[in-house]
This record gives structure tokens, sequence and C-alpha cells, in this order.
């Protein structure tokens, strides 16, 4: 999930205390002028190496119980009865019939459900975790379709589902705005109390004087979570304290969450997930947990909860849809003169942010004027969230498009007119960029891929019935690093465990932090071991933003600051070591070292030993991420794609894909791959089928199974290709860069800007489906 | 899921008589039926998921798939030679079946086409002629109107998303589409099915079996409360041997058509001598289009002919709101797959 410039501000500008005491800890590698994290210019680690993934036999046995695989002592199992009505009042519930089938504990409707705090909304506090604010089943009302209005407890699933189907309701509806079209007055979006807006100068008046223009409106669908793990949590009450077994990628935020909601203390709610199925943004606090919860406080039960695939539609908030214009105006030369971005989407009354999809734009291109701006309205719909590069990944949709757009009007390459308006500094912040490397992965990805091949003029290539085209598009990321990032090194004679409430959600975060932790210590892999996917461990770390790898990877270099610092006193008079400062020494062979002079060494186990020590016990925390205020931080994909598009019926399939990528130094190739790919395959999925059908008469999903929403199978991926320029950015940890969401950026704009090659059509309203090039 | 009693039945008489179907007794006024309640269990990959979305909820389960699972060569004394398939065949096994593959390529592309393998492996032939429409409106109960589910009650796919829905024979009770692939080529072979039921064994033209919707869209075939299908008999039809069928999709697997093409074509002298063609995805239930080939038989084999008649075919075509496109793919498509069975001579070869 993404936070813009803007947002970081404003929760930095609220917190100036906190700020001087950050600048006082931040290491001097983050600012100006300091010295890269000494790992950088470390070669011969981890770092670097194709490790695979430490959980991986674990997963492939079977052996790693998901949330909904943890089995309790008399536990009961949840089935939810869903709202029919997008707007309205509860009339009548008939729940007799349900109470009467066999096997059920409870029916819990807002009659009887515990009174509860709301739950607070995502980025409205520091450790807030809720997808959105509305009470949850606390009185009569019905604000989107699909909203739970009843939950079942019994013996077995089947029971409970059998019994919510029993379950009888009535409503007086209410008109709901349920579309676009059927709402109420558009206003500019706001981020953390920002607006959603940049200008700089008058981007009007100059298009309007621009010799070289494009002005066209995309649009985006709105797009549904299909993370393949349904959202799912395993609970119990014991002692007044909530035991959660969840699906989450927030452990530490959801316990506090549950805790505001429920009237607990903090450290009265445990979250333990360990093994997440995929997150992409949607992992986060949402009512099944807290149902969940209530219905286990009534009942004296341990209860089950696991949404079905329609669950997770009706229940868990998507991407909104986004109606998007993009207008370019440049000179001869092909020099921008003018971006303006400006659109509309919807958020409900209730969501933490509209879909930003202004966001890569900010930093895109050396325009002269700029005007960029997001509004939007409220519907009477499950909650918009984040979903993987919320804003990049379909803002990059029209822009990249608009780029292609004016280089055929221009009669420029489209990678040539991206070189030309690539930016000195960043052109709405006026900041320099930390490390910005497009030209070279679009140098690397146009040879890699064969660019020259392309044929400029459409639909000039075919191949029996089938039309061939290539495409580019620009990917861009932030790197963000959230507050709150901590960690414990428990160092002993055999190795190290770092414990950090993190999470590993199938992107590799265990292996990776495993790698950074052997090389930041001095130590053979075997002999580390991250503990992680718990809210008792040190940390409020989000696995969101992709900023997990900088967020840890900073925490264990700050705790083994203490480390080095606890070393050196217990090492004393007697050691090699003796009169050494921190600064002075490295960690290197299972022990520390001077830095100029790797003869004066002493091994862990040996100023453990001396020191009596069986193990010793550090924490770090992270300082505020005052890098982003410094630099203008982000990550750089050269996309390109090979579609072929079938000249009788329109079918389009993707013939070859690459991604060449800047995101700093990549830590582990073989999970970062895997990261790449997945994102681009979900990037395919947006540019040819992936679109929530709600049906604006009702407000109701109508495709909520994977039989009805497509998502890409097999079949429609091919071949990916990814290559990365690994040049380390020497303001972040590890010189590396967040890649998680990089990959589904700029993917939909060049798979459309590869279909306009092959057939010279150019479809602005996605996905596009066979029906938009008959 | 509605609690159910299951049983299994190894023949048609056991499963008859566990379904509750007794003969009927001649003159008798009402079906011999006791448990209209009772469904046939095939691969159940339909009937569970329907059973799961509570839109389905049968008493009592039998399961048929102990019925017959051959695939039997038959022949008149004229040396004609069909298939006869019992009712279990896997739908795996019957696409990979090395007369089916010769005879009746048609068929196996179509099983192939549809699906997952997974699925497909546990898919029987009756259960896959007996799947029901995957509209979305007829499977949300709680949520929508559906005149199939629940006679009387309202239709929300007219007006809503239909881009899956009907074309051709719909009715303004009902716009569903039948979603087999496996049917579309049957319906072009000139299939017959074998029935057992409260009034003994009968067959049945399989065109005859799917219904259009009319003002009954709850009633999707001919059959009777208990009948039973035991078999689906492919007749002697060389020019299949000469035949496609193509399915166009909106992505490359694991999705149901949104037109697709089954065609047999035999062109002598440059001549179309015979024809069948079908379709899906468009209708009620798989479409032979007879208005197409009868345009067809006699006609140069021709691109211009084959758009002549495709055109024909679509004529009385109805769009709905999403589903306009229909009627331009099903003609491209018609004609695509005519026009590859015209330029090769295949007759004999294998699929």
């Amino acid at each position: 999930m993404s936070i813009v410039g803007k947002g970081k501000r404003a929760i930095q500008g609220a917190a100036q205390s906190v700020m001087k005491k950050a600048v006082e800890l931040a290491p001097d590698s983050l600012l100006p002028g300091g010295r890269p994290d000494p790992l950088i210019r470390r070669q011969h680690g981890q770092i670097g190496r194709p490790v695979s993934r430490v959980d991986g036999p674990l997963k492939v046995r079977g052996a790693a119980p998901f949330a909904a695989e943890v089995a309790l002592e008399g536990m009961v199992y949840a089935a939810l009865a869903h709202s029919t009505i997008a707007k309205g009042r509860i009339l009548t519930i008939d729940a007799g019939r349900a109470e009467a089938a066999p096997g059920v504990v409870l029916v819990m409707t807002h009659r009887n459900a515990p009174r509860l705090a709301p739950p607070p909304r995502f980025l409205s506090a520091a450790k807030a975790a809720a997808g959105d604010d509305v009470p949850v089943m606390q009185d009569d009302r019905v604000r989107w379709n699909g909203e739970p209005v009843a939950l079942v407890l019994a013996e077995t699933q089947e029971q409970a589902d059998h019994a919510r189907s029993l379950i009888r309701i009535t409503y007086a509806e209410e008109p709901a705005a349920t579309s676009l079209a059927t709402a109420g007055a558009h206003e500019v979006g706001t981020f953390m109390g920002e607006p959603l807006s940049a200008k700089i100068g008058d981007a009007e008046a100059a298009f309007a004087a621009a010799p070289h223009k494009v002005d066209a409106v995309y649009r985006t669908p709105p797009h549904n979570h299909n993370a393949l793990e349904p959202h799912a949590a395993t609970l119990v009450w014991r002692d007044g304290a909530l035991f959660v077994h969840d699906a989450t990628q927030a452990v530490a935020h959801t316990a506090w969450s549950l805790a505001r909601i429920f009237g607990l203390e903090e450290d009265q709610v445990h979250v333990s997930s360990p093994y997440v199925g995929g997150g992409f943004g949607g992992k986060t606090l949402w009512q099944h947990q807290i149902l969940a919860a209530a219905a286990a406080r009534l009942a004296d039960r341990p209860v089950r909860i696991a949404l079905s695939r329609e669950g997770v539609y009706r229940v868990v908030g998507g991407r909104s849809p986004t109606e998007q214009r993009v207008a370019l105006g440049a000179d001869a030369d092909g020099r921008l003169t003018a971006i303006i971005h400006r659109g509309v989407t919807p958020k409900t009354p209730h969501s933490a942010m509209p879909e930003p999809f202004i966001l890569p734009t900010q930093s895109a291109y050396a325009a002269k004027t700029i005007a960029l701006e997001v509004r939007t309205c409220d519907l009477d719909l499950v909650a918009n969230t984040f979903m993987r590069a919320p804003g990049e990944a379909v803002g990059t949709v029209a822009l990249e498009c608009a780029m292609d757009e004016l280089a055929e009007q221009l009669g420029l390459d489209p990678i040539e007119l991206r070189l030309r308006n690539e930016p000195e500094t960043d052109p709405v912040s006026g900041r320099p960029f930390s490390s910005r490397n497009l030209a070279v992965a679009y140098r690397l990805g146009a040879q890699r891929f064969g660019w020259d091949r392309r044929n400029p003029v459409p639909r000039s290539r075919r191949e029996g019935e089938w039309l061939v085209g290539m495409g580019c598009a620009t990917a861009t990321y932030p790197y963000h690093r959230m507050p709150g990032g901590a960690a414990r090194i428990t160092l002993d004679a055999g190795g190290a465990r770092i414990d950090v409430a993190a999470h590993e959600m199938g992107m590799g975060t265990a292996t990776a932090q495993a790698q950074i932790a052997a090389d930041r210590l001095g130590l053979p892999l075997e002999a580390v071991t991250v503990r992680y996917g718990d809210s008792s461990l040190p940390g409020v770390i989000l696995a969101g933003g992709s900023q997990q790898t900088a967020s840890v990877g900073l925490s264990v270099m700050m705790a083994h600051r203490e480390l080095v610092g606890e070393l050196l006193k217990l090492a004393g008079n007697d050691s090699p070591l003796a009169g050494l400062g921190a600064e002075e020494v490295e960690s290197a062979d299972a022990g520390l070292r001077k830095l100029d002079d790797p003869g004066r060494f002493e091994s862990y186990a040996s100023i453990l030993g001396r020191a009596g020590r069986g193990e010793l016990v550090v924490e770090g925390s992270a300082p505020m991420p005052l890098e982003t205020m410094h630099w203008s931080m982000h990550s750089h994909g050269a996309m390109f794609c090979e579609a072929r598009v079938n000249a009788v019926t329109g079918e389009t399939r993707v013939s070859r894909f690459l991604g060449s990528f800047d995101c700093g130094r990549i830590v582990n190739p073989k999970t970062a791959a895997s990261q790449f790919r997945g994102g681009i395959i979900m990037g395919l999925g947006l540019a040819l089928m992936e679109e929530t059908q709600v049906d604006g008469r009702t407000g109701r999903i109508m495709n909520r199974t994977l039989a009805d929403y497509h998502l890409p199978v097999h079949l429609d991926v091919p071949e990916i290709d990814v290559i990365w320029t690994d040049i380390p950015d020497p303001h972040t940890p590890m010189g590396a860069r967040g890649i998680g969401e990089i990959g589904i950026t700029g993917t939909g704009a060049a798979v459309a800007n590869a279909v306009y090659n092959a057939t010279g059509r150019r479809v602005r309203d996605f996905p596009i489906t066979l029906d938009k090039l008959l | 899921m509605t609690p159910f009693s299951y049983l299994r039945a190894a023949d048609a008489d056991t499963a008859l008589q566990l379904a509750g179907v007794h003969a009927r007794h001649p003159g008798a006024g009402h079906p011999g039926v006791e448990h209209p309640a009772a469904k046939y269990l095939g691969g159940g990959t339909n009937l569970v998921d329907l059973m799961r979305e509570t839109i389905e909820r049968p008493g009592t389960l039998v399961d048929v798939t102990g019925l017959s699972d051959r695939i039997a060569e038959t022949g008149d004394a004229n040396g004609n030679r069909g298939l006869l398939i019992g009712a279990a065949v896997r739908n795996t096994a019957l696409a990979e079946h090395r007369l089916v593959r010769q005879r009746y390529p048609m068929l196996s592309r179509a099983i192939v086409s549809g699906a997952s393998p997974q699925i497909r492996n546990m898919a029987t032939v009756a259960g896959n002629i007996l799947q029901r429409t995957r509209c979305a409106y007829f499977y949300d109960r709680a949520g929508s109107r559906c005149n199939k589910r629940e006679p009387g009650q309202g239709c929300d796919a007219i007006d809503g998303f239909n881009r899956m829905h009907a074309i051709l024979g719909a009715s303004p009770a009902c716009v569903a589409t039948h979603p087999s692939d496996l049917c579309v080529a049957l319906a072009a072979l000139d299939a017959t099915v074998h029935l057992s039921g409260a009034d003994g064994e009968r067959r049945l033209p399989f065109t005859e079996l799917h219904r259009l919707p009319g003002d009954e869209p709850g009633r999707d075939t001919a059959l009777e409360p208990g009948d039973l299908i035991t078999a689906v008999e492919l007749p002697a039809l060389p020019l299949a041997a000469n035949s496609a069928y193509r399915k166009v999709r909106d992505r490359s697997s694991y999705a149901f058509a949104l037109v697709s093409v089954a065609a047999a074509l035999s062109v002598e002298n440059g001549t179309v001598t015979d024809v069948r063609l079908a379709l899906g995805g468009v209708a009620h239930k798989p479409w032979r289009a007879l208005t197409a080939e009868q345009a067809l038989r006699g006609q140069p084999a021709t691109e211009a002919a084959f758009r002549a008649a495709a055109a024909a075919e679509l004529a009385a075509a109805q769009p709905l709101r999403d589903n306009g496109f229909k009627i331009e793919l099903a003609q491209r498509t018609i004609v695509a797959v005519l026009g590859e069975l015209a330029g090769h001579d295949r007759t004999g070869d294998g699929a």
C-alpha cells in the first residue's frame, strides 16, 4: 500500500518533538552527506544470492498451519449472512429456524451482539488496521449490499452454512448511490488530511498553446482482492484476553485495533500470523475477525471463521474504479510543456482513502507545467482499500498509454520520448532523486526484448489470423519506510535469532531478512533464524507499501549497533578488541574485528563465553523515515510486451513480456524474480480481464467467484523475463528498495500499447476484452 | 448445504428404484414418481456447487457413476458405424477415445476446451448434458430474482450484467445460456439420447433434449421427473471426420464460451455437399444452426457463401445491453471455422 509524500509530511509535521529526536538518532547513511549502509559494499555475502525460501519445505509438505487450519479445543464454526440491499434498515430478523437447526450454538445479529467501539480506520492512527470504521453489527443500519447482518456459530461448518440459509431478514430499503452516475457532488480527494492535488505553473494554458497534444480519458473498473488464501481467523478468549490466529499483513496494528474495539489493553490481544497466503493490501482488519471475536465472547467458545470466496467479495474491499483524463502538451522536440492528470474515483464514507491515481505522475516527467487532481465522491458500497500499488497500478495505465499516443503523434520512438523527458530533480517536490536509472533499465530491456524489431506502424505484422504488436511503458513505485520499525537480536554461541513483528505472505521476507541479518552479523546463513508474524514481537511493521525490507533491514541494523556496543563492553580489556569503539569494528566470521586491522578479532562465542553469558539480547528501533524528506525515492521499470490479437475474434494473448527493473540492490534474485513476475501477472489481469461487476441497480457484486471474476490462468501467462540494474540506492538500508508492488505498474499500459501496435485500435476502457477489438 | 441422503446405484433399474421412480401403470393419470426431490449425481462438478449455493436442494442423491462407462462401437447391416457412449463415461475418457478423435474430432476438441483437466476427469457425459446455466443471477439466491430458480419471480439478468447471455431463442422470462461445450458438438453430430424412466426406455434426438426457456425457464430439458440418461448414441457420420470446434472466450482456459462453433463440412468439387453446424454460448440450449446448414448445402464453398449462411442464422438474434457483440462474433467465428474445414482435405484424418 502506498503513502504519498504529503502523508508522510503530515505524520511528521504532527510530531515535531519526535522528529527532533529522530534526527539525532538517524543513521547518517540516510541523511545528506552520510555514509551508505556498509552492507552495500559487501560483495561476497548472502545478499545477492538466490537463496531458496526458508519456509518452502514446510509449505510444500503442508506442515505450515494457516489461520483456517489451526484447531482449538472446543472450537465452533462461523458462517455469515450478508445484506441483500445497499442501504436501509433491517426491519425483521427471523432466526428461529436457524437457532433450532442441528448443531447451532449461536445466531448473532445487531440485537444481541456485544457493544463494540467502531474499528479504527487505517491511517487514522499509527496502529489503526481496519479497512473502514463502520460500526460492526451495532445497529439496524445497512450501509452496503453484502454487509454482514447475522453470524451463525455451529459445531460444524456445514451446519453453520445450512443454518445461515434459514435466516429470514426483511428490510426497509432507502435510495442508494452505487455508481459514479448516481453519486453526489465530487470533491478533491484527501489522503492523511492533505488534498490529492498538485500544481506547477499554468498547465491548462501551456496545454492549450502546445503544438502537439494528447487529451484522452481512460477508465479502469473496480477490482477485488483474490489472494490464494481467503481471509480467515481462528480465535479464543482466555481470562479476558483475546488470542487470534489471523491471516494478516499487520499483526501489531491488528492487535492494537482489536483492543480498541473490545475495550481492552493492547497487551490483552495477541495476534499470531506466521503464514499468510497472499496479502496484496487486503489482509488487514475487516469485519470477520471482529464478528468472530464478538461471537466467541457471547458463546464462550473458540471460533473459526473462514470466509468463502464470496465472503471475501462481500466483506473485504478492493480497488475503486477510476475515470482519468490525461492531457499532454509537447513541443516539436517532444519535450513536455504540460501534464494534466485529473479524474474521479469513488470511495465510501467509511474508507481510508480514494484510489490515488495521480501518484505515479508526480515524479514521472520533466514537464514545465503540471496539474494533478483526484476528485472523489461517496458511494454505498463495501469500502475500497489498498490493492497492490494503489494509485500507481491504474495511474500508470492512463499516463503511460497517453505517452504512447503522444510518441506516435510526434513520430518518436516511445522510449526516446520518455528519455527526452527524464527529470533531473523531482518535478513536483523539487527534491533530488536518491537513485534513478530508468534510462539504464530501458536500454537493457530494449536490447534483451528485441525492441528494434518493432514496426512503429500499427497493424503491420500478421501471422495467420493473429496481429502481432509490441508496446512498452514505464513502471514506477516509491520507496517507503514507515515509522515503527524495531527488531530484537538474540545472540548466543551458536548464532543469532532475529525477532520482528514482520510478515511472510509468500514474498520471501523470512528468507531475505535471514540473508541480510547473516551479512549484518557476519554469520553463516544457517546460523540465523528469523521469527516473525506475531504481535508479541518487536516493531509495528506493516507488510505494505513495499516497505518491509527497508523497515526490518534498518531495524536490524540499529539493533546490530546496540549489539556491537554491548559486545565491546563485555569483551573488556582482555580482548584483542580492547579499547575499540563501535565505529572502529565490524561483524565478520561470527565475531567482531577491527575495520582496518582484521587481525584484531574475537568471536561472539569467545566474548560471550569469557563474560559468562549464554546469550545477549538487544533491541533496536528504526528512526523516523527522514530519508524520504531529503530525496525523491522511487523504483522504476521498463516494461515490454508482445501481444497477439486475433483478427477474427478480437481475443488478445500476451506472447512475451519483459520487465527491466531499477529497484536498487536486489537482496535475493530468486524471490525477487517471483515478486516481479507475480506483479506482472496481476498486471496482465488488470489489462485484459479483471473487473468486479457491481450491479448499479442494487450495488451488489455479481461475479463473486473465481469462475466469474477472471484472473489470468496458466495459459494466459507467457514466460516472463525479468532483469534488473542492481544499482544500489546509497540512501536506503542495504541499497535496496521494495519490489512487492512495482510489477503491476506499467504492465497494463505496456499491454494496451502492444495491442495498439498490433491492431491500430486504441482501447482506453479497461479491461481490454475482445468485444472492444472486434 | 441442505442435509440430504446419499445412495449409490450400479445400474439403471436400481437408480430408478432408489430415486422412487415406478413403472407407470397404463391409464394412470399421475407420474409414477415417488420422490421428485431425488437427483441423480454424476461427477458432481456442477450439482454439488448448486447444492452448496442452495440452488438445488434434493432430499436424496442417487449416485449413478456406477452406470456404464463403456464406449462401444455400433453398426448396422450396411456397415454404418456409430458409437454408444455410456452415461457415466468421464469427459476425459471420451475426449481421448481413439474412435472419437478419428471420426468425431469436434467432440474431442469441444470437451478439452471446457473446464479444467481435474473437472473433466470427474465430469460424466450425462452430468455434463444436464449441467445448468452459469447465469450469476440464477446462482444468487439471496440477492437476485430469477425465473429459472423461482418461477414467476422475475429476471434480473435482462437489464443487468448479460454479457454472457443469450442472443437467440430467449424469452422475456429468461435470457440464460447453456454452458456446455460437449453439448454443442452433440447437437451438431445428430446424437440420440437413451433414457430410462417411468415410461420405460425411450430415445430422444439430442437437439430435442434441451428446451428454449419460453415461459417455463425452470425446465432446462424435455425430461420428465425421474428420467435417467443411460447413454448417448452417435450415428455414423462420415463428414464428421472433417470437423472442428472453436471456442471464443475471455481468457485462454477455464472460461465459458462467449461464442462457440461446432462444424462438420463436406465439400466436393468446390461445392458444399453436406454440413453440420451448431453454436454454443448463444442460447438456452445448444443451438443447432439449421438455417445456415440449409443455406449452405449445394452452395460453393466460398467465404461469401459462409458469410451469407452465418448472417441468415443470426438474422433473428436479439441483443441485450452487454452482448450485442456476440452477433458479429458468432458470424465471424462460423466463417472462420467453415473456412478452415473447407481449406483442408482431412477426411479420415485424426483430430
